[in-house]
């Protein structure tokens, strides 16, 4: 872009090593030693953006901005970032708080991890002008236990930015106030779920809450809070810096702006690729990470584990990555997670793989997902790969999952019900396979490298 | 209980830590600190004992019971010893795609001990986990707190002799994609020498 010369870091963009027309923003910093630091992040342009926000805009002035470039919530479910935030109500006195989910555990999600090692400022600095925004004095992030290194990171960068007078009472030289806690969770995925994520926050089991009240009228300790995805956080740094125009020139009608996409599975270069919404999943499986690794793939998670899976057509690697086509074609985009189903991966076994993970992690508070989804369904499974099934077996199974849909407290069984239904559309031959002959369609089993 | 009489409070000659860590939340979040003195604990002595879950309820006006009740739900507390080195195996898709399952079954065979088992000496144990958020560059075979990636065969058999040597290597941190970190810094050179300036990401 040429319109940056303001931004003397950004206007040297750096691009995708695999395709120069793709500018890296939000991971610029990913990978590069020391760029955890402060001093290395304020060399490169950091804090800018919190100072102009700060000093040159109104609180609604940034809530304009963000809802002008359309940027829509990062952790899966999309919900547009300006508007989530004008949902907090008029300043009451009340204590205010900014939440930012860093409870990242969907299978297949890795992004928010790179940036809390690696780019933890940049974190901070969405939550500063988050913050201003929202007019909150106190901000906390919740990071998943297993994220040591992440934690480490976030709370040497709080300490730097607090001692450097960018957190506190005068954040930057304003009369603004703004104060970081990072709180660190210890192993439960249902904490990603934002009520649930409350519940952990405030010392309780993580459990989720009934919504409303939502938690911009009654959050944490009962507080207007608003909770917001790690990278939105970081898109709004680059938002404020570059303006709305810049974001929303790229993207889709639904879909504005970059997204860090991930990839993993067998394929040549999994990772983590940043793409103007609205690329194709052939772009980011064959041209970026290199295509399957020796041989054929039939079908892709496109977003998280939780996203039906798609057959392997040119329907769907040329179908665009943004809210819309996803949801069209009967998925989602989730977090942008795709992993890649290699052929010689029966599907029974894969999917048995995704159902452990959510019987796994299901909080047992209400019955459709204590009882269904991780109690009978794991042993159905179970029953199918033990070569025990029938198929009446099938049709149950089918018949459960579609009822499950909708009845449970939280979305954490649709989040499982609903991949098992896609897996049954497309790739029922294989289930059939598997209970006509008593043995798997594919038996490779050893994935492991030398 | 015994336990209560014998063994020193853990926070007894630990006042800082303990404020450091209260002083984190509001006065009427005062419960918000279970996870972090849970954690306090567990990174000194391994577990929470009955006796440390009965110490952190009196500091923060709760029941033991409700304590043990938060600690039970997440999957990183232990309510008993774990090894010296505990091995955490991702089993979630991704790493299972790269080979975790067969990991897992090398590890059962080299050590003797199945998930949720620690060995007689105290020195492994291990525990099957589900997804680490190193998807892209699995498997990863977390240990105490270090995430260990793309863990093949050769380099599984390196890092278990270094553990049984007391030798904890430091994390083999990957990033894959676009952020390989040995080709990233020559690969910012050359961006800011204009080779790659072209684009400006509207694809």
């Amino acid at each position: 872009m040429s319109d940056v010369a303001d931004a003397p870091e950004a206007a040297r963009p750096i691009t995708s090593r695999r395709d120069p027309r793709y500018e890296v923003v939000m991971y610029r910093h990913v990978g590069v030693d020391g760029a955890w630091k402060l001093d290395y992040y304020r060399s490169h342009g950091g804090y800018e953006a919190a100072t102009k926000a700060l000093t040159q805009m109104s609180p609604s002035q940034v809530i304009d901005e963000v809802k002008a470039s359309k940027l829509r919530g990062r952790g899966g479910a999309g919900f547009p970032t300006g508007l989530k935030w004008s949902f907090m109500p008029p300043v009451d006195g009340r204590q205010r708080l900014l939440v930012v989910n860093a409870d990242e555990s969907e299978p297949g999600s890795f992004k928010d991890r790179y940036i809390m090692e690696d780019d933890p400022h940049q974190l901070i600095e969405g939550m500063i002008i988050g913050c201003y925004a929202i007019q909150a004095t106190k901000a906390m992030i919740y990071i998943r236990g297993e994220y040591v290194k992440g934690y480490q990171r976030l709370v040497g960068a709080v300490r730097e930015a607090r001692e450097a007078g960018i957190l506190g009472k005068n954040v930057l030289g304003t009369e603004v106030e703004v104060d970081i806690t990072v709180h660190r969770g210890a192993g439960a995925y249902i904490c990603g779920e934002e009520t649930a994520l409350m519940n952990s926050l405030e010392g309780l089991r993580g459990n989720p809450r009934l919504k409303p009240p939502f938690p911009a009228q009654a959050g944490v300790y009962g507080l207007p809070t608003t909770i917001n995805n790690v990278t939105t956080m970081t898109s709004v740094v680059h938002i404020i810096t570059r303006g709305a125009h810049w974001f929303s020139s790229m993207g889709t009608e639904d879909s504005k702006g970059t997204k860090l996409y991930q990839i993993s599975g067998p394929v040549e270069r999994p990772g983590v690729y940043e793409l103007p919404m609205g690329a194709s999943f052939r772009e980011l499986i064959y041209d970026l990470a290199g295509g399957p690794k020796g041989g054929e793939a039939k079908g892709f998670f496109p977003g998280g584990s939780s996203t039906p899976p798609l057959p392997w057509t040119d329907e769907y690697l040329d179908m665009a990555m943004d809210y819309g086509s996803l949801a069209k074609a009967g998925s989602m985009l989730g977090t942008g997670g795709v992993i890649v189903i290699p052929k010689e991966k029966d599907i029974v076994d894969a999917m048995y793989n995704v159902v452990r993970f959510y019987a796994h992690e299901s909080c047992g508070k209400c019955t459709p997902c204590r009882e269904g989804i991780s109690t009978w369904l794991p042993k159905m499974y179970q029953k199918l790969l033990a070569g025990l099934g029938t198929r009446e077996d099938l049709d149950l199974m089918e018949e459960m999952v579609r009822n499950s849909r909708g009845t449970a407290f939280c979305p954490l069984a649709d989040a499982c019900a609903m991949p098992v239904q896609a897996s049954f559309k497309w790739f029922r031959d294989e289930y059939e396979f598997i209970v006509d002959n008593g043995r798997p369609m594919y038996t490779k089993n050893d994935w492991w490298e030398a | 209980m015994v336990e209560l009489d014998t063994i020193p409070a853990y926070f007894a000659d630990k006042q800082e830590v303990l404020d450091e860590i209260l002083g984190r939340y509001p006065e009427y979040g005062r419960r918000s600190a279970v996870m972090p003195l849970l954690w306090e604990v567990q990174n000194a002595e391994r577990y929470v004992s009955e006796a440390r879950i009965a110490e952190i309820a009196e500091i923060l006006g709760m029941h033991p019971t409700e304590v043990k009740g938060v600690m039970s739900f997440y999957s990183e507390y232990h309510g008993e010893p774990v090894g010296k080195y505990h091995l955490q195996v991702c089993s979630t898709l991704s790493c299972s795609l790269a080979g975790s399952d067969q990991l897992y079954d090398y590890l059962v065979e080299k050590l003797g001990i199945v998930n949720g088992e620690t060995d007689a000496e105290g020195r492994f144990s291990i525990q099957r986990v589900e997804c680490l958020g190193s998807c892209g560059t699995g498997p990863v075979l977390q240990v105490n707190d270090v995430y260990y990636e793309r863990v093949s065969r050769t380099r599984c058999d390196q890092l278990i002799e270094a553990l049984k040597h007391g030798d904890m290597p430091d994390a083999w941190r990957e990033r894959g994609g676009d952020n390989e970190s040995a080709e990233k810094a020559d690969f910012l050179m050359s961006a800011a020498s204009g080779r790659a300036s072209t684009g400006e990401g509207e694809g």
